[in-house]
C-alpha cells in the first residue's frame, strides 16, 4: 500500500501545502509542517467560517472583552466584569465519552481562567441519540459522569444547561460546555506576549503524548468507522491539578505577577505560543529540552502540539519570576521557565542543540486560508399537514406520556450527578428556565442559560437563529434578568457540501438580528463543523449561552407556583404549532416565524414585572408547549391549578404546539391590575387559577387533567427508567 | 471566637465555611496543610469540604496524614471542638478522630441533593441547641457511612430516605466526648435566607458559642 504524502495524512490540501514555502522562504521541516496542519485545521483556524462569523453583532457598552481572546467579558459594575464562552468537545466525547465530556470541561475553564477570572458557575449543552440505543445510553451516560467527575472535583458549580435525545445525534453527539468567570476589570489578563526579554514560564502537568492531534485528527473531519483507532488522540484528565493550577493562577493573577497568560488547548503549545507571539507582535524561543515530559523519547513536533491538559503558559518578567516559581511550588505544581520572549517575530524551537522550527509566529494564526463556503439553499418546508397527524383520543394520557419523554423529563438525574451548590452562590438550581448565580461579594446575581431550537433551524435555519436566541432570552427574563451578553457554539455538518453552508449562514443571519434587536453583543464563540457520519447529519444545532443581570439576587423569580388563589396568566404572542415540535418528534413542517420585536417587548415586560415584584412565578413555553410549563411549575410547587387554554386548530395542538414567544406567569390577584398597566402591548390573559392537587387544562370543549404526583412520578422517573 | 479553617491542595469549601462562621458571628483563621501549628487562638476548628490531593489514594487519607493534622489532634486531645463536613468528615475517619469509614455511595454515583436531618443525640456542644428536622443539601461521591452504630455516637440521621446508602441512615457521628464531630451534609452552604435554608446556622453557631 502507499502512503498519502505527508502533508495529507496530516489533513493539508495540496494547495496549502504549496502555500507554506512561500509564507516562510523554503520548505518547511517536519515539526513545522505539522504545527501548520494543526493551526490551519478548522478546529483552530475557523477557515470555512470566519467570513459569516463577521456577521453577529459584537459591540455594546458593557462589553470590556469581545471576541479574540480566550473569552469574552462584560462589566457588571463596582469595578467587575463577568467572563463567558462556550466551546464544544464534540468528536473526543465521540470517541472516548467519559474523559471527552471531562477533559471539555477541563478547557473551557482553562479559557476562563486565562483572563485572569474566577470561574463561577458550568453548564452543558448536550444531544445524544435516542435512549433505545445501548451505544447512545454509554455515551451518555459517560459523558454525564465525565462532566461530573472534573467539575465536582475543581469546585466550579455545575448549575445548568440542557440536553436532547434524536436519532440524528446517534453517530455525532455533542458535547458543548460553557463557563462564567469574575474578574476585576482592571486586573484583566489578556493572551499577547509584550516585552523581548521576557520568560516564558510554563505551568502544571508533564507534556506527553496524549492528545496528539486531537484539533486536526478529530475536530476537522467526518468520523467514520474505525474512531476506535482515534482513541489515543484523547485527552487524559486530571481535575485536581486544573483546581490547583486554578488556586495558583489567581492568586498570582492577583498579585499582578504574569505579563500575559494563555492556556494550553487544542494544538497545545504551538496554538498558546504563536497566538501569544503573533497578538503581540513579538518572537518566542522555545528550548523543548527544558519541558517537562512525561515519556523522555518525544520527538520535537509531539512535543509542539501535545494536547496534555492542565497546562498553562504565562510571560513573567525578570523581576516576578521568583515569586512566580515559588507560588507554583506552594501549590505543589511543577513550574519551567521553557523559553523567552524575542523581537523578531517568530516561533523558534530549539531541539538538543538544533532550531527545529523557525517561522514568523503571524504565518501561523493570521495567513491560515480563508475559504467561502458553497450557500446552495434548501427548498423551503412546507408547513405541517395537520390532518395527517394523528390526534389523540384522550389529551391527559397524551400529556403524560410527553411528560416522561427523555427530552421533556426532567434532567434530575443528570443534575444531581453535579455539584450545583459549592461556592454557596447557586440562588435559583438546576431545573428552572436559567440559573441564578449570585456574583461573589455583591448583591447583583447573573441569569445564565443555554438554548438552542435545532429542530426549528433544520426546517427553517433563520427563523430558528432567531428562535434560539429569543428562547434564550425569555428563559433570562424568567427569572427577571434583563439579557447582557452572548456566547455561541456552532455546532454542524460537513461546510463543504450539501445546503450545510447555507443553513450555517441562514441561522448566523436569524440570530443576528435577533440579538441586534435584544442589543445583546456576541463576546466570545467557538465552531464545531464536521459533525457527520456516512449515513447521518446532525440538525443545526447553534447552542447559545447567555447571561443576564439582577440588580437585586433576592429579587429573583422561580418557575414554580407558589400559593393556591395566585392568578396564572399566559403572557406573550404568537400561535402554538406541532411543526417540529416535541409532539412531532421530528423537524417536519415548518414554524411559524418569530416576531422578534414583540419578544423584545416580552422579555422588557417580565424583567420589569420581577424588578416590580410583581411575579410570583415565571416559566417559559417551550417544548412540549403549555402542557408541560403548567405542569412543571405545578411539580415544582407541589401545588396544581385549573386553566383554560385559548383554543385554537384542534386540542392536542393547543396543548402541545410551541413557537411564539410565550410564558406562563402567577401572580397575587390584587396585582393583576398593576401588572396589566405595566404590560402596555404585550399581550397577557388570565387563564385560571392555582390551586388542588391536579393540572386541569380546558381547551374549547374538551379537558386534560393529570395528578400532580402522576405528572412528578412521569416526568422525574422517566430518565431513570429510560437509563436502567 | 476563632475558628481555623483547614486548607488542603484540592480544598474547595473553605471560603463558603469562612463566610458561615462570619455569619454566625465569629472570625474565620486559615490553616494551611503544611503548617505544624493551629493559628493563635484558635477556639475551633473546620476541615471543609472538598477533594484533597484529588481524593488519590481513598478520600481523606493523605489529608489525614499532613503536618496540620497534628496539631487538629492536640486540639481535639484538649477538648477543643472540631468539625468535619464531608470531605473534613472522611479526613477525620481516616484519622481516626471519629469512628467508622464514608463508603461509596449505594448509588455509585456523585449525589447532589437537598436533605433532612433529624437529631439523633442532642447531648453534644455541636447539637445541643438544634431542632430538626434540619433541611440541608448533601453533595458527594463517597459519603455512606459504615460502623457500628450501637458503639459509635451517632448525632444525625437522615429523615425519610437514605441518600447514599449509609448503615442505619447515619448522616453525621461524634467522638465519645462529643468535641469532635463529623458529618457529610454542608451546613455551611444553609445559612443564608438567599439560597433556600438557614438550618446549618445552629451547627455553625456551636463553634463561636461563649
Amino acid at each position: 500500500m502507499s502512503e498519502a504524502p505527508l502533508h495529507r495524512q496530516l489533513g493539508l490540501t495540496d494547495a496549502e501545502n504549496d502555500r507554506i514555502p512561500e509564507l516562510i522562504g523554503r520548505p518547511p521541516t517536519d515539526p513545522e509542517l505539522v504545527m501548520f496542519s494543526l493551526m490551519w485545521s478548522e478546529h483552530c483556524s475557523y477557515k470555512h467560517s470566519k467570513p459569516l462569523l463577521r456577521r453577529f453583532p459584537t459591540d455594546g457598552p458593557r462589553v470590556v472583552q469581545g471576541p479574540g481572546e480566550n473569552a469574552g467579558a462584560v462589566d457588571v459594575g463596582d469595578g467587575w466584569a463577568v467572563a463567558l464562552k462556550v466551546e464544544s468537545h464534540n468528536h473526543p466525547s465521540a470517541v472516548e465519552p467519559f474523559e471527552g465530556a471531562a477533559t471539555g470541561v477541563g478547557g473551557i475553564v482553562r479559557d476562563i481562567l486565562a483572563l485572569g477570572a474566577r470561574p463561577i458557575a458550568l453548564l452543558d449543552s448536550l444531544r445524544f441519540g435516542t435512549l433505545d440505543s445501548a451505544r447512545s445510553r454509554h455515551l451518555f451516560t459517560r459523558a454525564v459522569d465525565g462532566i461530573g467527575h472534573y467539575g465536582n472535583c475543581i469546585g466550579v458549580p455545575t448549575v445548568g444547561g440542557e440536553v436532547l435525545f434524536d436519532d440524528r445525534y446517534e453517530d455525532s453527539c455533542l458535547v458543548n460546555a460553557m463557563c462564567v468567570g469574575m474578574v476585576r476589570t482592571d486586573g484583566m489578563l489578556k493572551a499577547a506576549a509584550r516585552t523581548p526579554g521576557n520568560h516564558l514560564v510554563l505551568i502544571g502537568n508533564r507534556t506527553g503524548r496524549d492528545g496528539i492531534g486531537g484539533a486536526s485528527v478529530l475536530a476537522s473531519a467526518e468520523l467514520s468507522e474505525d474512531d476506535a483507532d482515534k482513541r489515543p488522540s484523547v485527552q487524559v484528565s486530571d481535575p485536581f491539578t486544573e483546581r490547583k493550577l486554578m488556586d495558583c493562577c489567581l492568586e498570582l493573577a492577583a498579585a499582578g505577577a504574569f505579563a500575559a497568560l494563555q492556556d494550553l488547548g487544542a494544538a497545545g503549545l504551538t496554538s498558546a505560543a504563536s497566538e501569544m507571539a503573533a497578538k503581540g507582535g513579538v518572537g518566542l524561543l522555545i528550548e523543548l529540552d527544558r519541558i517537562p515530559l512525561r515519556e523522555q523519547d518525544m520527538a520535537p513536533a509531539e512535543i509542539l502540539v501535545s494536547e496534555s491538559q492542565e497546562r498553562m503558559l504565562a510571560e513573567v518578567t525578570e523581576a516576578r519570576l521568583a515569586e512566580v516559581l515559588a507560588v507554583c511550588e506552594r501549590w505543589e505544581l511543577l513550574a519551567t521557565v521553557i523559553g523567552t520572549v524575542t523581537d523578531t517575530g517568530n516561533f523558534t524551537a530549539v531541539h538538543r542543540g538544533e532550531t527545529v522550527v523557525d517561522i514568523p509566529a503571524s504565518a501561523l494564526t493570521d495567513d491560515a486560508p480563508v475559504y467561502g463556503v458553497p450557500v446552495d439553499p434548501a427548498p423551503a418546508a412546507a408547513p405541517l399537514d395537520l390532518d395527517a397527524v394523528p390526534a389523540p383520543a384522550d389529551l391527559s394520557a397524551a400529556w403524560l406520556e410527553l411528560l416522561a419523554r427523555p427530552t421533556i423529563a426532567s434532567k434530575r438525574w443528570v443534575y444531581e450527578r453535579y455539584d450545583h451548590l459549592v461556592g454557596a452562590n447557586t440562588v435559583r438550581r438546576p431545573g428552572g428556565d436559567a440559573a441564578v448565580v449570585r456574583l461573589p461579594g455583591m448583591d447583583r446575581a447573573i441569569a445564565i442559560t443555554t438554548d438552542c431550537a435545532e429542530r426549528h433551524c433544520e426546517s427553517d435555519p433563520l427563523g430558528g437563529g432567531m428562535a434560539t436566541v429569543l428562547e434564550a432570552a425569555r428563559n433570562l427574563a424568567c427569572t427577571g434578568a434583563r439579557p447582557m451578553a452572548a456566547t455561541d457554539c456552532l455546532n454542524f455538518g460537513n461546510p463543504e457540501k450539501g445546503a450545510t453552508g447555507w443553513r450555517l449562514q441562514q441561522v448566523i443571519e436569524g440570530m443576528s438580528q435577533a440579538l441586534e434587536a435584544l442589543r445583546v453583543p456576541v463576546v466570545s464563540g467557538n465552531v464545531s463543523l464536521y459533525n457527520e457520519s456516512p449515513g447521518r447529519v446532525i440538525y443545526p444545532t447553534p447552542v447559545v449561552g447567555m447571561i443576564g443581570l439582577l440588580e437585586d439576587a433576592g429579587a429573583s423569580v422561580g418557575h414554580a407556583f407558589q400559593e393556591a388563589g395566585d392568578t396564572v396568566l399566559l403572557i406573550g404572542g404568537g400561535t402554538p404549532r406541532l411543526d417540529a415540535s416535541e409532539w412531532l418528534g421530528r423537524a417536519e413542517g415548518a414554524p411559524p416565524v418569530p416576531d422578534i420585536a414583540a419578544e423584545v417587548a416580552l422579555v422588557d415586560f417580565l424583567a420589569g414585572a420581577a424588578e416590580a415584584g410583581l411575579l410570583r412565578s415565571a416559566h417559559d413555553v417551550s417544548g412540549g408547549g403549555i402542557a408541560v410549563t403548567l405542569a412543571e411549575s405545578a411539580i415544582a410547587g407541589g401545588i396544581g391549578c385549573e386553566v383554560n387554554v385559548p383554543p385554537g386548530r384542534r386540542a392536542d395542538e393547543d396543548l402541545f404546539g410551541e413557537g411564539g414567544g410565550r410564558v406562563v406567569a402567577t401572580c397575587r390577584p390584587g396585582d393583576l391590575a398593576r401588572l396589566r398597566e405595566l404590560a402596555g402591548g404585550v399581550p397577557m390573559a388570565a387563564i385560571g387559577t392555582v390551586g388542588g392537587s391536579t393540572v386541569t387544562a380546558r381547551v374549547g370543549e374538551r379537558d386534560a387533567t393529570v395528578p400532580v404526583a402522576r405528572a412528578r412520578d412521569a416526568h422525574e422517573g422517566a430518565l431513570r427508567a429510560a437509563l436502567a | 471566637m476563632t475558628v481555623a479553617v483547614v486548607r488542603f491542595p484540592g480544598s474547595l469549601d473553605h471560603d463558603s465555611a469562612a463566610r458561615a462562621v462570619r455569619t454566625a458571628g465569629g472570625d474565620a483563621a486559615p490553616a494551611w496543610h503544611q503548617d505544624a501549628e493551629l493559628p493563635a487562638g484558635t477556639h475551633a476548628v473546620i476541615i471543609p469540604g472538598g477533594f484533597s490531593y484529588g481524593d488519590h489514594l481513598r478520600p481523606g487519607a493523605i489529608a489525614s496524614r499532613s503536618p496540620i493534622m497534628g496539631a487538629v489532634r492536640r486540639h481535639a486531645e484538649a477538648g477543643g471542638l472540631v468539625l468535619g463536613i464531608c470531605n473534613g468528615f472522611q479526613v477525620l475517619c481516616e484519622s481516626g478522630l471519629l469512628p467508622g469509614a464514608l463508603r461509596t455511595n449505594a448509588s455509585l454515583s456523585f449525589v447532589c441533593r437537598q436533605v433532612e436531618l433529624d437529631v439523633a443525640d442532642g447531648d453534644t456542644p455541636f447539637t445541643q441547641a438544634l431542632i430538626g428536622p434540619l433541611s440541608i443539601p448533601v453533595k458527594n461521591h463517597d459519603g455512606a457511612w459504615y460502623g457500628d452504630p450501637s458503639t459509635a455516637r451517632v448525632v444525625l440521621r437522615y429523615r425519610g430516605e437514605n441518600p447514599l446508602g449509609a448503615v442505619d441512615s447515619v448522616a453525621g457521628v461524634a467522638n465519645g466526648a462529643g468535641n469532635v464531630m463529623g458529618l457529610m451534609p454542608h451546613p455551611e452552604e444553609a445559612v443564608d435566607p438567599l439560597l433556600g435554608s438557614v438550618d446549618g446556622l445552629g451547627l455553625i453557631s456551636a463553634l463561636v458559642a461563649r
